[in-house]
């Protein structure tokens, strides 16, 4: 199946199923050509087992899905740069490693840069067909390697970077980071005396900042859609230049959630629409994944620990409006449930 | 070809002739004609195939050339000053990943106070990164040093920066015989990596080591400089052979055969000194001169050897190790162990002042009658500081240390120095 | 240009390794750094050893700047600036009170103001009388550029007139540097220029010869 278009809708297909408890369509149920990467015999494992990532973690599992697609697009000529961070950390335990693919990791703030240079050589050579990935946390990304990822933007390097967002420090011990929502309880943003946990600014949008770039690829995804997740990949992977994927990761040892509940807490992300999910070519949005069920914040808020605070005795409802019309502001400038999506 | 033409334009075209593949360019003040050189050669066609990356920060510089070198490129760049202290940590990052990059450092001051001319405190800062530091005394030695480091770099597997003073080198035009682009293609084999990102042959790059394993990996660091002592002889040697004329090696001595007072520096400094020494010579007074050409690996054993007759050894630095005086003293100090020996280190040249003929001479008269205090400075003018250090002591709001000492100077520079 | 090789004896003592040393004054943007490496050029065309360096560093149009030059049979090694030249080139006789333009010069040295005014118009005659005043001459430099450039840029032309002043190095020489660096229109107008402040300044030095 070629790659789809930025923003075009798959083929049409009616599959009868019956399932509770659950919105997924399980991939046996789909044509071969429609599973996703991670469900093929022959997928490249590039992230393979035997790494030290906690229980339930989203990152882990975001990584394995980003790579094993990319390594398919590029027909298993891959090369990842990554920057410090749990990700680096958890699957290169020396004198053991993770990686089945050429794989470098320098610094905290530079794994944007290291993944141009790596580009620079291989073009140097004239060895394009080999494919260049960065990846980072959000720490890594949206702080302290932010200069290097927009010198990377606006030279235009052929490299896909990949943010995958925890929404804080994870590996250091969970401090706040320019990804932290409002509210959060993390190790210097907790809600003692008068602190409600990380303060209401104005946020960091790094996908809009990339946009910003109008660099020929953004996009946003979670791991609770894979098939999403990977379709962007590939999609981003059809191109050529800078490209940047914004990946919502859960992390249940630093928001306190349950193990079980990582993919249902990415979901609500999306589904309360504290989490858009869209792609946009050469700056301008070209598609959304629209909400299915629209969901309250509450819900997603009260099942992360980081967020117990605001269900105390008295509840800080003040708060919670304030996190709702967050959301609100994203359905409306995204249109995240014009069409199909029901009215709550 | 012997040619008269700026320094930095003669590093561009031998660089160039190098057969980097990827370039990272971000400028700073002394170094942008090197840069701008090099940017020429690549849209000209005659640096090809090699990528000119501008870069946004020479934290980025550095990163770029260590992604680059990973994946099997011969990588390079330039920096002085603050831009070598930006990329501070990606330097022992490339150093400790075994990454034969090779890097210009255009010696300039550090501030603050800013200061763009030369010394060697950029340099200095980073003598424990893990690189290989090499300093030139002419711009001659500077290109030709910078064939060899290439070669030593990719020899050993470690990162090599040439140090050539800024402004004093950069910017100097003089007489210079460039290579022939057969002459270093025949001295500079392709480069063959030891270890490379290469889909084909999958490995992992820069794993977290623990306690168990990391003192011998560091070790490894210190083991491959020890190997560049005998590396950066024999490539000195075999650049000799190629083309006729000496430069680079470890140290360099000048009437250092009967000579009772030896005078020990770094970098173009050494030409002004010579002359000196020719003078005093002339007097019959016995001194010589010692030129350290490798900093890092230091040459314990040649400058022991070098230093063997000398009665009395006159360290003159253009960097200061601030709370203790100075920096190549201490190297100097360690290679005589053992030995009674009269040592003097002397602070000269901060921030481009000029280290003149007249001042060596009447420093060197001192020195050979031991009128030297262990640590001195040159040409300091002891009023302002003994000034400004009044106004300190006067407590409440003294101001800022440069621009009081400034107003004394005067806004207007008044005398061609 | 090649330029035969010299090969000087090890074993000559310093003193016999005579340097002529030249000093240029001007203002940024008026090409003084361009001066002083357009003489070291000439002086290598000729065989000799030359170095040529500024000793200013960031570029600011305007602020009083100072380049040397030295060239000689012999290599050099020092890199000190010019304290006691032989030879002063000021490109901007608006220095004339503003910078200690004449520290170190020479008993014998040669002096070239770019001006209209002559060594007494610019009030400078009975300073110059302390050396050999007949090496003291000036050259409307600024103007002959204009005509010839279209821009005051008198550095070229100092140059073909310190070759006439000093016959240390041939306008020849002078000529072929220009060259070099200047092509087309600007190559020619500042050859040109050149070559009439040499016929000028080698006038000024016949009258002077004739008078004395």
């Amino acid at each position: 199946m070629a790659a789809l278009e930025p923003g075009a809708a798959g083929p049409e297909q009616r599959i009868r199923f019956y399932q509770v408890g659950s919105h997924v369509v399980g991939n046996r149920l789909l044509h071969p050509e429609q599973r996703t990467v991670q469900a093929r015999m022959d997928r490249s494992n590039t992230l393979t087992c035997g790494h030290r990532a906690c229980r339930g973690c989203g990152e882990a599992l975001g990584a394995r899905y980003v790579l094993d697609a990319a390594m398919r697009a590029a027909e298993g000529k891959v090369i990842a740069a990554n920057a410090t961070g749990c990700l680096e950390v958890f699957s290169t335990p020396f004198p053991e490693s993770s990686w089945q693919l050429p794989w470098i990791h320098s610094l905290f703030a530079n794994a944007p840069a290291v993944a141009s240079g790596v580009a620079a050589a291989l073009r140097a050579k004239g060895r394009e067909d080999v494919r260049v990935v960065g990846q980072g946390g959000d720490g890594g990304t949206v702080d302290i390697g932010f200069g290097c990822l927009s010198g990377m933007f606006e030279r235009n390097d052929d490299v896909l970077f990949v943010c995958y967002d925890n929404e804080a420090y994870m590996n250091t011990g969970v401090q706040r980071s320019g990804a932290t929502p409002p509210a959060a309880r993390t190790a210097n943003t907790k809600p003692v005396g008068a602190s409600s946990g990380n303060p209401f600014g104005q946020g960091k949008d790094m996908p809009r900042i990339a946009m910003a770039h109008r660099i020929p690829y953004v996009a946003t995804a979670t791991i609770a859609d894979p098939h999403d997740l990977e379709r962007k990949v590939e999609a981003a992977m059809a191109m050529r230049g800078a490209r940047y994927l914004h990946v919502f990761v859960t992390c249940p040892l630093g928001w306190g959630s349950e193990p079980r509940d990582t993919i249902k807490v990415a979901r609500l992300a999306k589904e309360t629409g504290l989490f858009p999910v869209f792609e946009a070519v050469d700056g301008e949005v070209v598609g959304v994944s629209r909400i299915r069920r629209r969901t309250p914040v509450e819900d997603y808020l009260r099942i992360q620990r980081r967020f117990a605070h605001l269900f105390g005795d008295p509840p800080r409802t003040d708060l919670i409006e304030r996190i709702q019309q967050i959301a609100d502001r994203n359905i409306a400038e995204f249109a995240l449930l014009d069409g199909e999506g029901e009215p709550w | 070809m012997l040619r008269q033409l700026e320094g930095s334009a003669a590093v561009a075209e031998t660089v160039a002739l190098c057969r980097p593949e990827v370039v990272c360019a971000y400028p700073i003040s002394p170094q942008t004609h090197i840069v701008e050189g090099l940017a020429d050669l690549v849209a000209e066609g005659r640096l090809q195939p090699c990528e000119y990356m501008m870069v946004e920060s020479e934290f980025a510089a550095m990163s770029v050339c260590i992604g680059a070198s990973a994946a099997g490129a011969r990588a390079y760049t330039a920096t002085a000053s603050q831009g070598l202290l930006y990329m501070t940590e990606a330097l022992y990052n490339a150093s400790g990943l075994g990454l034969p990059i090779v890097m210009t450092v255009a010696n300039r001051a550090i501030g603050a106070p800013i200061n763009i001319w030369n010394d060697h405190s950029d340099a200095m800062s980073q003598r424990d990164s893990g690189w290989i530091q090499l300093y030139a005394e002419t711009n001659q030695e500077a290109v030709d040093l910078h064939a060899q480091a290439f070669k030593i770099a990719e020899r050993l597997s470690l990162p090599v920066m040439v140090c050539m003073d800024g402004f004093v080198l950069t910017h100097a035009y003089e007489r210079i015989d460039l290579p022939s682009a057969a002459a270093v293609d025949a001295f500079l084999p392709p480069f063959e990596p030891r270890q490379v990102l290469d889909p084909a042959d999958p490995m992992t790059i820069g794993a977290m080591v623990g306690p168990e394993a990391f003192a011998e990996v560091r070790y490894l660091a210190h083991a491959k400089q020890m190997q560049a002592l005998d590396v950066i002889p024999e490539v000195a040697g075999e650049f000799e052979r190629a083309f006729g004329r000496p430069s680079g090696g470890l140290v360099r001595g000048y009437r250092l055969d009967d000579a009772e007072t030896v005078v020990v520096a770094l970098g173009s400094v050494l030409g002004t000194i010579e002359d000196a020494i020719d003078a005093m010579r002339e007097e019959g007074v016995r001194i010589g001169a010692l030129a350290i050409k490798s900093f890092r690996p230091f040459p314990l054993e040649e400058v022991r050897g070098a230093l063997a007759g000398a009665r009395r050894v006159v360290v003159l630095e253009k960097a200061m190790a601030v709370g203790i005086g100075g920096i190549v003293s201490t190297d100097i100090r360690m290679a005589l162990s053992g030995r009674q020996v009269n040592g003097y280190t002397v602070i000269a040249g901060l921030g481009g002042r000029p280290i003149t003929g007249a001042s060596l001479r009447r420093l060197f008269a001192e020195a050979v009658e031991d009128r030297l205090e262990p640590l001195s400075f040159l040409d300091m003018d002891w009023d302002r500081v003994r000034a400004e250090l009044a106004r300190m002591a006067e407590g409440g709001r003294s101001g800022p240390h440069a621009e009081n000492i400034l107003r004394e100077v005067g806004v207007v520079a008044g005398r061609s120095h | 240009m090649e330029a035969r090789v010299a090969a000087p004896s090890l074993a000559v003592m310093d003193g016999a390794r005579k340097r002529f040393e030249v000093r240029v004054h001007g203002r940024g943007g008026q090409g003084v750094v361009t001066a002083a490496e357009l003489l070291s050029v000439a002086a290598f065309d000729e065989g000799h050893h030359a170095q040529a360096f500024p000793s200013f560093g960031s570029e600011r149009m305007g602020a009083p700047v100072v380049a040397f030059c030295r060239f000689s049979e012999w290599p050099i090694r020092t890199r000190e600036p010019v304290a006691e030249p032989d030879a002063l080139i000021v490109q901007d006789p608006t220095l004339l009170h503003q910078v200690d333009l004449f520290g170190g010069l020479d008993r014998d040295g040669y002096v070239l103001l770019n001006s209209s005014r002559d060594i007494e118009e610019l009030g400078l005659a009975e300073f110059a009388a302390g050396f050999r005043a007949e090496r003291w001459l000036t050259v409307p430099a600024g103007e002959i550029a204009r005509r010839h450039l279209g821009k005051p840029l008198p550095n070229a032309a100092l140059l073909g007139g310190f070759a006439a002043l000093s016959g240390q190095l041939k306008l020849e020489s002078v000529l072929a540097a220009i060259g070099e660096r200047f092509h087309g229109a600007a190559g020619e107008g500042n050859a040109t220029a050149a070559r009439e402040c040499f016929q000028l300044v080698a006038r000024q030095m016949l009258r002077s010869v004739s008078r004395a």
